[in-house]
């Protein structure tokens, strides 16, 4: 009877892609070149050092920022993957969380105050966030590929796509949770529309934006085990040869050195925040 | 009336309105015709704000818009720095008028003309003490160095003097306001806006902050409008009240005329319950100074002009000017003139002679008059009236049935 065809949604998606290639192949480029960088030289600079001075500086941030607790669980953890020698696919791994989540910051940032202070843009971009975070976060590895081949800038622009939607969204919130008389003084005393945003908006909505800069780490984190499936290496890449060649050891040990890294990297950016809004009192 | 009129107008008010939703000059258009405010939220979805409101402050006067809540006041002092948008009508502050500058004449007037006080402080949590009254010259664009003194003395000037490096979070509800009423003075304002400014606080703590709001006041010379819904506090701090009810305004007036002579029996209700006593002041009480003994009477004329008026005791003051001298007590002249003194000036007494100033409130007197009559008199010693126990009780009774028709 009728017969309803399919609708072609995938060739048209395909067709995109393949325009988008060679549309924006010097912006691809210039990603690639930004990625490979930042990798390399966050790998070549702390590779450079001795794994104990590393692991030191680490374990004095954590107890700058967060606290003595936090401090020797770093310490010891990195310990512990240095043990199991992982540390050259941590590296890569750490590399990779900080470039993507530079990145995430660089762009999710500015679209998150747009989206805070515009009510319109805000409603534009809600549902294409929604749509980012529950996408499953393998399909975005799949535009990654004919972007920019197999490898690490494939696997970091992947992790950017699956990351920033925290972002955006945690700065748009803390900037419209923001009191509405701290925004009635602000006006009251004449202030320009820059002068609100940099000396009221962005330091009240500050807790709000690291939280979701924390989320963006995290998300990054899980991202890049993920992107090791279009060679992103690191330590997802060894949890992806274990399965491989099952061998649930290796996937055991890969697995607890990502936990170990999560959690380091959660207990630190979740810190920040919290010691700035403490009222210090004259001593 | 007279006298006012001739005052610099600071702040004029003309035909306010403000409505709140989509398509507001509908309600404009519905109000102008008769409709009430609970018709137009029925037929339009419009919340009415303020509506028709008229009014002008003077330079250097402390105007207290007071209502309930709902009533449209914070609506209202709003609209003259245009925090909100007047939906129609006009607001002239010192012949600009506000309700058509555009966002660049609008944030200058704003930085050179108000200070705002909110009703929940809003101080800047991030900001210290310091750093909170200094923001408005901050962003005026003025240097650390220079705007740091000023912002020092605004603090001392409301107590705080020392306190400048804590956080507002260590503060207590009275020194948060006490921040927020540096910050509005720091820029040194032309006009404070005070948004229900304490009404948050503890009575006690409320109490002290208006009587040093009104101190502030003598030595600055702001002009100040004020909005309360605590009719006490207006009739405290109020040179003017302008009484508010369903966004439109009821009647302005004087404590004292908004006390005594009601608009309506909205206003009457209102102020059946206030404690009269707090309004009424010295002046309002007193009695005419006569007789009185001039220094140069012997003490035989005084006892005469004590006993003439039926008194046992009398006011001493220079024939020239009527400065109080002092008072004189029948018993003494009595005293005196058995000795054959011829002048009363050394038998007189300045100490057991009560006096207070013109604007003193009744309450304080009650306590005064049980004995001696008090003299009232000006800030130059100038003998103004008496009051006795029975002239404040007769005061009393008469203003409280005038106040509760």
């Amino acid at each position: 009877m009728f017969e309803i065809p399919k609708m072609p949604l995938a060739a048209w998606v395909d067709g995109l892609l393949d325009w988008l290639t060679s549309a924006i192949a010097p912006l691809t480029r210039a990603f690639a070149g930004f990625v490979r960088l930042g990798i390399d030289g966050i790998v070549n600079g702390l590779g450079a050092l001795p794994p104990v001075v590393l692991m030191l500086i680490i374990g004095a941030i954590a107890w700058w920022i967060a606290s003595r607790k936090v401090a020797i669980f770093s310490v010891a953890g990195l310990l512990f993957i240095w043990n199991l020698g992982l540390w050259g696919p941590t590296l890569s791994t750490i590399a990779l969380v900080l470039v993507a989540t530079f990145i995430s910051i660089l762009i999710g940032l500015p679209l998150g105050i747009l989206s805070g202070l515009s009510l319109p843009f805000n409603r534009a971009v809600t549902p294409v966030l929604d749509l980012m975070q529950t996408m499953p976060a393998f399909v975005y590895l799949i535009p990654a590929i004919p972007f920019f081949g197999l490898g690490p800038v494939a696997a970091a622009f992947a992790t950017v796509i699956f990351s920033i939607p925290p972002s955006i969204r945690l700065t748009s919130l803390g900037i419209r949770q923001i009191d509405h008389e701290m925004i009635e003084a602000s006006d009251a005393f004449g202030t320009t529309t820059m002068q609100k945003l940099v000396k009221v908006q962005l330091p009240l909505a500050l807790p709000t934006i690291m939280a979701g800069i924390n989320q963006t780490i995290m998300l990054s984190l899980s991202m890049v085990v993920i992107a090791a499936m279009i060679g992103a290496g690191g330590l997802g890449g060894e949890v992806w040869r274990a399965i491989q060649r099952l061998r649930a050891g290796q996937g055991v040990e890969a697995g607890l050195a990502i936990v170990i890294i999560a959690m380091i990297l959660d207990r630190i950016t979740q810190n920040i925040t919290v010691k700035k809004g403490e009222g210090k009192a004259k001593e | 009336m007279d006298q006012t009129q001739e005052r610099k107008v600071k702040i004029r008010i003309e035909n306010l309105y403000k409505v709140f939703g989509r398509n507001p000059q509908r309600a404009v258009e519905m109000l102008k015709n008769g409709k009430t405010k609970d018709e137009i939220l029925k037929k339009s979805k419009l919340a009415v704000g303020v509506a028709d409101a008229s009014f002008d402050v003077y330079e250097g006067e402390t105007v207290v818009v007071m209502g309930l809540s709902g009533s449209g006041k914070s609506t209202l002092i709003r609209c003259v720095n245009r925090l909100m948008e007047p939906t129609a009508g006009r607001v002239i502050v010192d012949d600009i008028d506000v309700t058509t500058l555009d966002q660049d004449g609008l944030r200058k007037l704003r930085r050179k003309k108000f200070g705002m006080v909110f009703q929940s402080f809003a101080l800047f949590p991030h900001k210290t003490v310091l750093e909170n009254v200094e923001f408005g010259l901050e962003i005026q664009g003025v240097d650390p160095e220079e705007r740091r003194p000023k912002c020092e003395e605004a603090l001392q000037q409301v107590g705080l003097k020392g306190w400048g490096e804590y956080y507002p979070a260590n503060l207590s509800g009275g020194m948060k306001q006490r921040v927020g009423l540096a910050r509005a003075l720091a820029v040194d304002p032309d006009v404070l806006l005070m948004d229900e400014a304490f009404s948050a606080l503890d009575p006690l703590i409320r109490t002290d902050m208006q009587d040093e709001l009104i101190a502030l006041e003598e030595r600055v010379q702001k002009t100040i409008l004020f909005i309360t819904h605590d009719l006490d506090e207006a009739l405290k701090m109020g040179d003017r009240i302008v009484l508010m009810k369903d966004g439109a305004i009821v009647q302005v007036g004087t404590p004292e005329e908004i006390l005594t002579r009601p608009a309506d029996d909205y206003v009457s209700k209102f102020v059946e319950n206030v404690d009269i006593t707090k309004v009424l002041v010295a002046s309002d009480v007193m009695k005419k100074p006569s007789p009185v003994a001039f220094v140069k009477d012997g003490p035989r004329t005084a006892l005469h002009k004590m006993k003439e008026a039926g008194m046992s005791g009398i006011f001493v003051v220079r024939a020239s000017n009527w400065e109080l001298v002092g008072h004189l007590t029948a018993e003494r002249a009595a005293d005196a003139a058995r000795h054959g003194d011829k002048w009363i000036d050394h038998i007189t007494s300045a100490d057991e002679c009560a006096t207070v100033p013109l604007d003193q409130p009744v309450r304080s007197i009650f306590a005064m008059v049980s004995g001696n009559p008090v003299a009232v008199v000006d800030e130059a010693g100038i003998l103004k009236g008496v009051i006795v126990r029975g002239s404040v009780i007769a005061a009393l009774s008469e203003r409280g049935e005038e106040a509760n028709v």
